[in-house]
C-alpha cells in the first residue's frame, strides 16, 4: 500500500462511491447522451462535450485531451462550486473517464486545459428517470474527518509519551521492563502507521528493518533496539555500549517529537481516509502476518492488532456515509469480516498481548493471511 | 565425421566415449566406440524444421541482442572440480552441444534413439520432432570462477578477473536466498517452445556431471521486453509495458556504448565483444498491488497501463516529459517507476533488458511465487546497475510491492570464433 500523497494532501484518484461516485472506467461507446455515455474533447481552447442532457443515474465522461497541455474535467452543481465529480491530471493524447452517479438537476461541465482557472465551462441537464440516486451526506462526511483526525494525533501523542518512557528504560538498562514496553509502544506507531510513514524523512529513521537498508545507511530507530534488546537469534551479535544506546535512544525520541509535532497539524479528507484504512491492511498482509516487521522480538500481532484497530478506525467513519449512499449490504458485510478476523486474533491473546508470532502454526498463519486477504477485497471495493 | 567431432574426440578432457570408458560398462567401450563412428550421420537437425537463424560463434554471443523469445530457463552452475583442464574441457563439450542444440539437434553426437540399447542416449529425447525453436544459448563466468570466497585462485585465472566482476552489493529491499543467488558459471537457454528451453539446460548438465553442479535454475514463461524494434513492448506480471526504452539490436552505437565490452575496458583483452548480466529475482507481492486503484497503479509506474504512454501523454515510445507540471507536483511522478530508471535521471546510462515473468507456484500462505526474472546486459555493472538499483530501491514507489530474493552477476564473453570453445579468450 502506498500513500505517499498523504502527507503533501495531493488529490487521491479515489474516492467513496456515492459520495462522488467515481467508481469505475467501463469503456464507452455511444455518445449523445441517452445511455449515459458522454464523449468530451478538450483542446488548448475548447471544451466539446457531446451531451448537455442525460438521464438521473450512472454517467460516464469519457474525456480526451487533444492539447497540449495537462487538463482537468469537473462535473459541478449549480452553484458552480460544488464538484460532484472530476478527473484530473490528463496528459496530451491520453483519455481518462469519469463515472458518477448523478440526482436531477442543473449543473455545468469545466475543461480546465493548463489546470488554471475557472475552466471553459457549459451548462449541463440532468433529467428525471427511474434510476433513483442519492445526494450523499456532508454531516457524515465532515464527522468522519474530525473523528480521523482527533485519533491520529490522540495516537501520535500516546506514541510520544510511551517512546519517552520506552528510552528511559532502555538507556537505564532496565532491559525487561523496556522489553515490556516495546510492543506497548509500538501499537500506537501501527495504529496510524500509513499516516506515520508517509513522512518520506522520518520513516526509513525510525521504522526501517536490517534487510531495508542500502550500503552505507546507517540503521536506527525501534528494530535497532529492537535487535539489541533480544540479541539470541541474531549470529555474533555485539550489544550496544551504554553510551551507544544514548545515543539511539535520543535519536529515536527526537525524531518521535518531530513527528508527532507534524501530525499535530494534519487534516484528512474522507478518500484518505478510507485509502488510509485500506493501506494498514495491507501493512498487515504484506509484513505482519508473515513475521517480517518484528525479526527479533516476534511481536509481530501487536502490529497486526494495531493495524487492524486503525482500519477499523477508519472504516467506522467511512461507514455512515456508505449505508447513506445505499451500500448498507457492503457495510454489513464489512462489519462481519472486521469481526470475523477479531475472533482469529484473539485466539492468540496472551495477558495484555499476543503470543510470540514463532509460537503460531502454519496453518495459523494462513487463516490470519486468509481473513486479512477477505477484509482487504472489500476496502478495496469501498474506495 | 563432422568437423565438430573431429574437435571433440581431439579434446584433452573427459569426451563422451571418454566418461563412457570410466563408467560401470567400461565393457562396452569399444562396441559403444565403433557404433557412434558408424552412426555419426545420424546427429542431424530435426528433419524439415527451418534451421536456426542463430549463430553460436561470431563477434557476440547469441541471446543477447537476437530477438528475444517467449521461453526461458536459466541455470547457474557451481565448477566442482579443481581441474582446469576438466574445466576447459566441459566449455568445448559445451560449445559443440550447445552448437547442436541451437541448430534443433541433439546435444550428443549419437542422438536419443540413435546409440547402443545397452547406454543411456546422449540426448535426453523430449526435444525429438521439435523444431530448433529459436533457441539461443549464452554461457557466462561468476566472480567465483576466478577466486574462491576466501579469494583464493581457483584456476589460474585470478588476475584475469576484471575487476568490476565480484558480487553484487546489498541493496535495500534485498532478502536473497543464496540457494536462488551466484554461481560460477551460467547458462541462458531461450526458445518459442519451453520443452526446447529445458531441452538444452537439461542435457547440458547432464553433460557437465562431475565437472560441475546446477545451483540453482529459473523458468521464465513470458519475456518482459524487446531486443529489436520490431517486436512489441509486452507486459510484466504488474500488467503493464516496462523496459520500453531498452536498448535495441538496431542501434548499433549505443550497443557499443552501453553494453558491449571495449578493449581498452579493464579485462577487455578477453572479455571485449562480451557484456556483462546482472540477474535479479524479483518477486512481486501480485495480490496486494491488485487491490491498487487503476489510477494509484498508474501513477506507481508512470504510464498508463493500456497503451503504456507516459502520464505526460503521447504514444507509447514517446519520451516521458519529466517537467511537465501535474495537479500536484510532475504529472509523471517523481517516484513512479519510469521516472527513478529513466536514462535522464541516470547519467544517461541505458541497459539492455531481456527479462521474463516467472511464477514458480504458490506461497504457504497461497500467495502466488511470481514476479520478474530481471536479466540485464551491461558494459559496466559498476556504473550502470548499481546506482540504477540504489536509485530504485530508493526513490522507487513501486519498490512496496517487491521482494529481491535471488541475485547473481557474470561476465558474458565474446561469441567464440571458428574452431574456438567458450570463453577460449579466457583460458588461452
Amino acid at each position: 500500500m502506498n500513500l505517499r500523497h498523504l502527507a503533501t494532501g495531493a488529490s487521491l484518484a479515489l474516492l467513496v462511491p456515492g459520495l462522488a461516485a467515481c467508481t469505475s472506467n467501463s469503456p464507452t461507446t455511444g455518445a449523445d447522451g441517452s445511455d449515459g455515455k458522454v464523449t468530451v474533447t478538450s483542446s488548448d481552447d475548447a471544451c466539446t462535450v457531446s451531451a448537455t442532457e442525460v438521464p438521473a443515474g450512472p454517467v460516464t465522461f469519457e474525456v480526451t485531451n487533444s492539447g497540449k497541455q495537462v487538463t482537468e474535467f469537473y462535473l459541478l452543481g449549480e452553484d458552480g462550486l460544488r464538484i460532484v465529480g472530476e478527473v484530473e491530471n490528463i496528459g496530451p493524447q491520453l483519455s481518462r473517464d469519469l463515472v458518477v452517479n448523478v440526482p436531477a438537476g442543473t449543473y455545468s461541465t469545466a475543461c480546465k486545459p493548463g489546470m488554471k482557472g475557472e475552466g471553459i465551462r457549459a451548462g449541463f441537464t440532468v433529467t428525471k428517470s427511474d434510476t433513483p440516486v442519492d445526494a450523499g451526506d456532508q454531516a457524515n462526511v465532515e464527522q468522519a474527518q474530525t473523528n480521523y483526525a482527533t485519533y491520529v494525533k490522540d495516537q501520535s501523542d500516546q506514541l510520544l509519551t510511551k517512546t519517552t518512557e520506552f528510552v528511559r528504560l532502555y538507556e537505564a538498562g532496565k532491559d525487561d521492563e523496556a522489553r515490556d514496553l516495546y510492543a506497548k509502544a509500538r501499537v500506537h506507531w501501527e495504529r496510524i502507521e500509513t499516516v506515520a510513514e508517509s513522512f518520506g524523512d522520518l520513516d526509513p529513521k525510525m521504522d526501517a528493518r536490517e534487510a531495508d537498508l542500502e550500503p552505507g545507511q546507517k540503521w536506527t530507530g525501534w528494530h535497532r533496539i529492537e535487535k539489541d534488546l533480544w540479541p539470541q537469534d541474531a549470529k555474533d551479535y555485539t550489544a550496544l555500549t551504554d553510551a551507544q544506546r544514548k545515543t539511539y535512544g535520543q535519536d529515536l525520541l527526537k525524531n518521535t517529537t518531530t513527528l508527532d509535532s507534524r501530525i499535530q497539524k494534519m487534516t484528512f479528507t474522507i478518500d484518505q481516509i478510507a485509502n488510509g484504512s485500506r493501506g494498514l491492511l495491507e501493512e498487515v498482509a504484506k509484513g505482519k502476518v508473515t513475521g517480517e516487521e518484528e525479526a527479533w522480538s516476534h511481536t509481530d500481532l501487536w502490529d497486526f492488532q494495531a493495524n487492524v484497530d486503525g482500519a477499523k478506525v477508519g472504516y467506522d467513519g467511512v461507514r455512515p456515509v456508505l449505508v447513506a449512499n445505499g451500500d448498507k449490504d457492503l457495510a454489513k458485510q464489512l462489519d462481519s469480516r472486521f469481526a470475523e478476523l477479531q475472533k482469529l486474533l484473539d485466539q492468540h491473546k496472551k495477558g495484555d498481548g499476543f503470543v510470540s508470532y514463532t509460537d503460531l502454526s502454519k496453518a495459523e498463519v494462513k487463516d490470519l493471511s486468509d481473513a486479512v486477504n477477505a477484509l482487504s477485497k472489500l476496502t478495496a471495493a469501498v474506495v | 565425421m563432422t568437423e565438430e567431432e573431429t574437435t571433440e574426440s581431439t579434446s584433452s578432457g573427459p569426451s563422451r566415449r571418454a566418461m563412457i570408458g570410466t563408467g560401470a560398462v567400461a565393457s562396452a567401450i569399444g562396441i559403444a566406440g565403433g557404433f557412434t563412428a558408424g552412426r555419426a550421420t545420424a546427429a542431424e537437425p530435426t528433419k524439415g524444421a527451418p534451421p536456426s537463424p542463430f549463430a553460436l560463434r561470431g563477434a557476440h554471443q547469441p541471446g543477447i541482442t537476437t530477438p528475444v523469445q517467449d521461453r526461458l530457463h536459466f541455470a547457474a552452475f557451481d565448477v566442482t572440480t579443481t581441474s582446469r583442464a576438466r574445466l576447459i574441457s566441459l566449455l568445448k563439450e559445451w560449445t559443440l552441444a550447445a552448437e547442436r542444440l541451437m541448430d534443433g539437434g541433439p546435444a550428443g553426437p549419437i542422438g536419443p534413439v540413435e546409440g547402443d540399447y545397452r547406454l543411456p542416449p546422449d540426448d535426453t529425447g523430449e526435444a525429438i520432432g521439435l523444431p530448433p525453436s529459436r533457441l539461443t544459448l549464452t554461457f557466462g563466468f561468476g566472480p567465483g570462477l576466478f577466486v574462491d570466497d576466501e579469494g583464493k585462485d581457483r584456476f589460474g585465472l585470478a588476475d584475469r578477473r576484471p575487476e568490476v566482476l565480484t558480487d553484487l552489493p546489498h541493496f535495500p529491499g534485498d532478502q536473497l536466498d543464496q540457494a536462488r543467488s551466484r554461481g560460477d558459471l551460467c547458462v541462458q537457454a531461450c526458445a518459442d517452445d519451453p520443452q526446447v528451453a529445458v531441452h538444452a539446460i537439461r542435457n547440458l548438465a547432464r553433460i557437465g556431471f562431475g565437472t560441475v553442479s546446477v545451483r540453482w535454475s529459473q523458468l521464465g514463461f513470458g519475456r518482459t521486453s524487446s531486443t529489436t524494434a520490431g517486436q512489441a513492448t509486452p507486459r510484466n506480471l504488474f500488467g503493464f509495458k516496462d523496459g520500453t526504452k531498452n536498448v535495441l539490436a538496431e542501434e548499433a552505437k549505443a550497443l557499443d556504448e552501453h553494453v558491449w565490452v571495449q578493449p581498452d575496458d579493464h579485462g577487455g583483452d578477453w572479455l571485449a565483444g562480451g557484456s556483462y548480466l546482472a540477474v535479479r529475482r524479483i518477486n512481486m507481492v501480485i495480490e496486494t498491488w491488485d487491490r491498487q486503484g487503476l489510477g494509484e497503479q498508474e501513477s506507481l509506474i508512470g504510464r498508463t497501463k493500456d497503451s503504456g504512454a507516459p502520464l505526460s501523454g503521447g504514444q507509447e515510445h514517446d519520451d516521458p516529459d519529466f517537467a511537465m507540471p501535474g495537479k500536484d507536483g510532475p504529472i509523471v511522478p517523481k517516484d513512479s517507476h519510469v521516472a527513478v530508471v529513466h536514462p535522464d535521471h541516470n547519467d544517461g546510462v541505458r541497459i539492455l533488458r531481456r527479462g521474463y515473468n516467472f511464477v514458480d507456484g504458490s506461497t504457504d500462505l497461497g500467495t502466488l511465487d511470481a514476479g520478474l526474472f530481471f536479466l540485464a546486459y551491461v558494459r559496466d555493472p559498476a556504473t550502470q546497475f548499481v546506482p540504477m538499483q540504489n536509485s530504485m530501491a530508493k526513490n522507487d514507489a513501486m519498490m512496496e510491492y517487491l521482494k529481491f530474493t535471488g541475485s547473481a552477476l557474470f561476465a558474458i564473453p565474446p561469441g567464440p570464433a571458428e574452431g574456438e570453445y567458450i570463453g577460449q579468450t579466457l583460458f588461452g
